[in-house]
């Protein structure tokens, strides 16, 4: 953060600041909501790692007696059916569908495993001996795929989780270290701005109420002296003769 | 931000690569699927010691890119193994690579790339 030097390229005006103030509201609630969800998404991840964990180990046993299994086919059929069970497979019976799992907002897709009833590749297969086997066999296995299908379901929600904590994040730590900064760098730039425009007005308008002042006391010297001017040719002009005062009348002569 | 439901809602497969007993077993589970000709296309990869590694790359690669109808793929961890780098760089979210233990190679999960993002994170 750069200071002032990081702000947003507004004109400083009241409503400029007005807009400022509610965008930082605005990015404080954001922030707090979308760490909320970070938090939130964050618990769920840690579950779905620890049940990863679990489930993967669990995986392990599980194909360790389905191979087990398939060994015991082997030895009851007398031979290896791995190619006549590779060339008669022709349908999956074992299939998975997709469904969606809401968490805060990111959808988590989850599979989920059925069987198609009703067509059968392997009907044949550990005909002559060693059926029962089979039939345990693919038991077994239609058991550990199980268990992968729910790891796999877990380790789709681990990838997306993974990546959607990434991009919550990234915003969390944008909205706190670069917008919610500038914003506020923007509103002090504007408040200083209009306090620099409220001094120079207050000193314009000290500056022009001290000339009017001064003019109209200039004014009111300049009639005051105007007045006195005027009174002293008043008293000049106050000699009229008074007719019956000690001053001798010229003599009227006829 | 989740993925649009076109991305996974034909997915209906599981794929294997892998060596011969897994694949049997879970051709046996009933995962077995053969498109229907004229490109008749398996989901399923049979690899012994013979296998080049550049047909398991491209198996990786059709499973992974090229269809669009498998929802995971099952793959051997000791092949894996072999194609390492191509395993670790996938991340994306469908279809779903899974590591499986096989019968000859028990499941180690210091070599699962899952598991190893897992440690990552958890700063282990």
């Amino acid at each position: 953060m750069s200071g002032a030097g990081d702000r947003e390229a507004v004109f400083p005006t009241r409503q400029s600041l007005g807009l400022m103030k509610n965008k930082l509201k605005g990015a404080e609630t954001g922030h707090s909501l979308l760490k909320r969800k970070s938090e939130a998404l964050t618990k769920r991840f840690r579950e779905i790692t620890r049940r990863i964990d679990e489930a993967k180990r669990k995986m392990g046993r599980v194909m360790q007696i389905a191979a087990f299994s398939l060994a015991e086919v082997t030895y009851a059929v007398g031979g290896d059916i791995g190619y006549q069970i590779q060339e008669s497979a022709k349908a999956a019976r074992f299939r998975v569908r997709t469904k969606q799992e809401n968490v805060s907002g990111v959808f988590l897709p989850q599979f989920e495993s059925y069987t198609t009833e009703g067509n059968n590749d392997f009907g044949l297969t550990g005909l002559g001996k060693g059926g029962q086997q089979v039939q345990r066999c693919r038991e077994t296995y239609a058991r550990a795929v199980e268990t992968l299908v729910e790891l796999a379901s877990l380790q789709t929600a681990f990838v997306i989780l993974d990546e959607v904590i990434k991009v919550v994040n990234r915003r969390v730590n944008a909205i706190e270290h670069v917008i919610i900064p500038r914003t506020e760098n923007t509103i002090k730039y504007i408040n200083s701005e209009l306090d620099e425009l409220d001094r120079e007005e207050f000193y314009r308008l000290k500056k022009v109420k001290n000339n009017k002042q001064r003019d109209n006391a200039a004014a009111e010297q300049e009639e005051l002296g105007k007045r006195r001017g005027s009174d002293k040719e008043n008293e000049d002009d106050t000699g009229t003769p008074d007719v019956l005062g000690e001053r001798e009348d010229n003599d009227v002569i006829f | 931000m989740a993925a649009p439901p076109a991305a996974y809602k034909d997915r209906h497969f599981l794929a294997v690569i892998g060596d011969e007993d897994s694949v049997t077993g879970l051709l046996l589970a009933g995962i077995g699927h053969v498109t229907p000709p004229p490109d008749a296309q398996k989901n399923f990869l049979v690899v012994d010691a013979k296998t080049e590694t550049a047909t398991i790359e491209q198996a990786f690669d059709r499973y992974t890119h090229d269809r669009k109808d498998i929802a995971i793929l099952l793959i051997n961890q000791h092949i894996a193994e072999r194609i390492r780098h191509r395993v670790d760089t996938y991340t994306d979210a469908f279809p779903a690579v899974l590591e499986i233990p096989s019968k000859e190679h028990p499941y180690d999960p210091e070599k699962d790339s899952v598991l190893r993002r897992v440690r990552r994170l958890f700063g282990e």
